[in-house]
């Protein structure tokens, strides 16, 4: 299946840095030289050395340490926000194109009624009432994002649901079940991959930003985003710290990008890969 | 210069044209591909030249170097296009640009695919005329007119005014004829401009087409994939195959006495000998008094229409686009519960709506589609799309499964190999080969064929009808055979049901259907199926009774 030399190089920067990101997060208790709010100096954003490979953040923290567990963190709540949002979006999307008639009105409206209002701050009253634990920050960011995966498969399946091929499906008397995840969705999926990779990364800067304004990951646990927040005073002061979990977010943005890029070049074919 | 005075009727001269363009299979190395192998060809002022042969010919490839132009990344690699004294490809860009419009024009085949639907016609009739310079805004709508009156378009006068889509497909093809004649050039590439037009619409673009010709002395070349179109319009006809020359002579040659193996199964192409059969006592499908409706009945497209198909035989449904036929059969099938009016099946009424029919009707009626791309999920192998019928009807899984598919390819003249193919793995003939078998592989009583054979060309459509035919002996299927092509109606068919407006005009027995006194309509239809004839186009114009739709 997968064969280095022919694997574009883009792609495999992708897979290199995505895979390393994963490893961390999996690995993080093991592979983190300092325990993740464990104080280590006394002095707050302590300059690079070889006893803490980047320094030290605002509270002594070992910065290292605090990436790599916050690495688990972001990944983890970005991986399954998407996962429901695109389970549901998609689901929903290709059943209102396929039932069509009330149930698509009543949807679509529903989403739109729901896109009206800004993420941000749908995101913000939400989660201000609820209980700020993961589950509800995964749930509020999963329903929030799916309104747009539902708006693209909705999009994408009513153009297939049209096919000869759908129809051939129906008159042989086919149920919705094999019309959605059989006709439907291997079609749909190359716009749905790419749509993915972009979501991913919605979701890691949403959170950020969810925990850069104090409703996300509440400390001592921090994902990047609100490692961002709590180093931000030292960028004043020529202190990089800040800076490390941004470019964290980028390099993640990026090779995500390439990997889906790349399984979207792999999946267009129609020819099953053959030449 | 004694050499360009010795070529004073010539106009056209191409030699030894080599055309190229690469390909990028997915996974391997792109690799460039020969479309066109060293054509010569001449063509003089005023002369038609057909250039005929089945897709993947090079026939567009050919006609389009004329202009300089290669279609989608096409390279013309070798060879002279000699226009007017000059060879063409040396010109560079700017001499190109000179050179289009002006001197050759392009008649495309899909005219409502070709217009901009957001101009009016006259602007875009005269613009390449204005462009050029040739003439004044005045001068050009004026031309243009005096065109439009000589392809008989309705209003010549103000036609102009009206936006590609409030004109018929029929009309809109001799706008762009008028489009392409307007700026005067010397010569103009017909591709395939009648392809897409009913029959009865064809004969009379093909007749202000050849008139056209005739009294502007424009020449041209006409691209085609029928014999029997091109020879009422061409000089000379020249046959390719898989971008050689096969033959090349005069059309009374070519179609008379055609001296390569290959025009000769070109022009004997459309006689299948079939015996018709005498309708049964007890129709198996019986449509009785149907009516049907879009737009929550605002549109009737189907009035009162009735008829009977009997076991193992084939009712051929044949009318124009816009008569009803495909209604039909969404009717039948049910995608279009009628409004009134009923479907009787094996002695039982059919659920009006595809929800209400239990499985086992589904599977006794089956669907063949027109075009085969779309028919087909190209997410599926060959396997799975023949498979499923098994597994569904029957629940036929596994090994089983794997045994029947190879069974049915190996019904539809495919070998093994296919079972692991995508379908844009297939050719247009292919395709449609493994639709039948979809079909063919819910073992059931009635197929109907949508326009099977209308997407494909003369050859791959005769090995499909043959194919049908073939199953229909074994299978003991009944087909409903929706068509516009009266041939193929002649090839197959047991009783014809011609349709026109929504409503059935002429039903009966192939025999009868086809024998005078004819009404109307049907005369309208017969006659209008070009025959390879010369001359058949003057006959068949002065003997119509009727006006076509178009008009």
């Amino acid at each position: 299946m997968l064969d280095i030399r022919r694997t574009p190089v883009a792609a495999l920067i992708g897979i290199v840095l995505t895979t390393l990101f994963v490893l961390a997060a999996v690995l993080a208790p093991w592979i983190a030289p300092h325990g993740n709010a464990e104080i280590v100096s006394d002095v707050p954003w302590e300059p690079m050395s070889s006893v803490h490979l980047l320094g030290t953040d605002n509270l002594g923290r070992d910065l290292l340490s605090r990436m790599i567990y916050g690495a688990r963190i972001t990944l983890f709540i970005a991986v399954l926000a998407t996962a429901l949002s695109f389970s549901l979006g998609a689901i929903l999307g290709f059943s209102a194109a396929v039932f069509g008639g009330w149930f698509d009105t009543m949807l679509s409206r529903l989403v739109d009624l729901l896109m009206s209002i800004p993420t941000l701050i749908m995101g913000l009253v939400v989660l201000s009432v609820l209980p700020s634990n993961l589950v509800t920050l995964i749930l509020v960011m999963g329903i929030l994002d799916s309104t747009r995966v539902y708006r693209l498969s909705r999009a994408v399946a009513v153009d297939i649901n049209v096919m000869d091929y759908v129809e051939a499906a129906k008159l042989r008397g086919e149920g919705s079940g094999w019309i959605i995840f059989r006709e439907i969705l291997p079609n749909a999926l190359s716009p749905l991959v790419s749509e993915l990779g972009l979501r991913f990364i919605y979701a890691v800067l949403f959170l950020s930003t969810l925990s850069f304004l104090g409703l996300g990951v509440q400390p001592p646990d921090a994902d990047w985003g609100g490692m961002v927040k709590e180093n931000k005073d030292g960028i004043v002061f020529g202190i990089p710290a800040a800076l490390i979990p941004a470019a964290a977010i980028a390099a993640l943005a990026i090779s995500v990008n390439l990997v889906a890029d790349w399984v979207l070049n792999r999946t267009t074919s129609l020819k099953g890969g053959r030449g | 210069m004694a050499d360009s005075k010795a070529n004073a009727g010539r106009l056209l001269d191409i030699r030894n044209l080599r055309i190229e363009a690469t390909v990028y299979p997915p996974g391997e190395a792109p690799k460039t591909i020969t479309l066109v192998h060293d054509v010569s060809l001449t063509l003089e002022k005023g002369k038609v030249l057909g250039l005929i042969g089945e897709s993947g010919a090079g026939k567009s490839t050919i006609g389009l170097s004329s202009m300089g132009y290669g279609r989608g990344g096409v390279r013309i690699t070798g060879g002279e296009v000699i226009l007017n004294g000059r060879d063409i490809l040396k010109g560079g860009k700017e001499g190109l640009r000179k050179l289009r419009g002006r001197e050759v024009c392009y008649v495309a085949q899909s005219a409502a695919a070709a217009f901009n639907p957001a101009h009016r016609l006259m602007d875009q009739v005269v613009e390449a005329t204005l462009l050029h310079g040739t003439a004044t805004r005045a001068e050009a709508e004026k031309r243009a007119v005096a065109l439009f009156k000589k392809l008989s378009l309705p209003n010549p006068e103000t036609i102009g005014e009206r936006f590609p889509h409030q004109v018929s497909g029929g009309q809109l093809q001799r706008v762009m004829t008028a489009m392409a004649l307007c700026s005067e050039p010397d010569l103009i590439v017909f591709d395939e401009p009648t392809t897409a037009l009913d029959v009865t619409t064809q004969i009379d673009v093909l007749a202000a087409i050849k008139d056209a010709i005739r009294d502007t002395h424009v020449a041209a070349l006409y691209i085609t994939h029928d014999l029997a179109v091109v020879a009422q319009v061409a000089d000379e006809i020249m046959v390719l195959r898989h971008g050689r020359l096969v033959e090349w002579g005069g059309t009374r040659q070519i179609i008379k006495e055609p001296r390569q193996e290959y025009t000769n199964a070109l022009v004997s192409v459309h006689e299948i000998e079939h015996n018709e059969q005498q309708p049964g006592t007890t129709p198996m499908l019986s449509v009785k008094n149907v009516t049907a409706a879009y737009g929550g009945g605002l549109v009737k497209v189907l009035k009162n229409v009735s008829v009977d198909i009997y076991p193992g035989q084939t009712l051929a449904v044949v009318g124009e686009s816009g008569s009803g036929k495909s209604t039909l059969a969404r009717a039948i099938t049910g995608l279009l519960p009628p409004e009134q009016g009923s479907v009787f099946f094996d002695g039982r009424t059919l659920g009006n709506r595809l929800a209400d029919r239990p499985k086992e009707d589904l599977r006794q009626l089956q669907m063949i589609y027109q075009m085969a791309d779309v028919a087909m999920n190209p997410r599926q192998t060959v396997g799975t799309i023949i498979g499923r019928p098994l597994e569904f009807y029957f629940g036929i899984r596994g090994r089983e499964r794997d045994k029947r598919v190879a069974e049915l390819l190996d019904q539809i003249e495919m070998g093994k190999g296919f079972i692991d193919r995508y379908p844009a793995e297939l050719s247009g003939g292919q395709k449609q080969r493994v639709c039948i078998a979809r079909s063919l592989a819910a073992k059931p009583k009635l197929i109907i064929c949508d326009e099977v054979t209308s997407a494909l060309d003369p050859l791959v459509a005769h090995g499909i009808l043959k194919l049908l035919l073939n199953l229909q002996q074994i299978e003991k299927v009944a087909y409903l055979f929706i068509t516009h092509d009266l041939a193929t109606v002649k090839s197959i068919a047991d009783s014809i049901a011609v349709m026109y407006r929504g409503e059935v005009v002429r039903y009966g027995s192939k025999s009868k259907v086809l024998a005078p006194p004819f009404d109307a309509y049907t005369d309208l239809l017969l006659s209008s199926v070009p025959e390879m004839e010369i001359g058949w186009l003057e006959k068949a114009i002065a003997g119509r009774r009727m006006e076509s739709a178009g008009n």
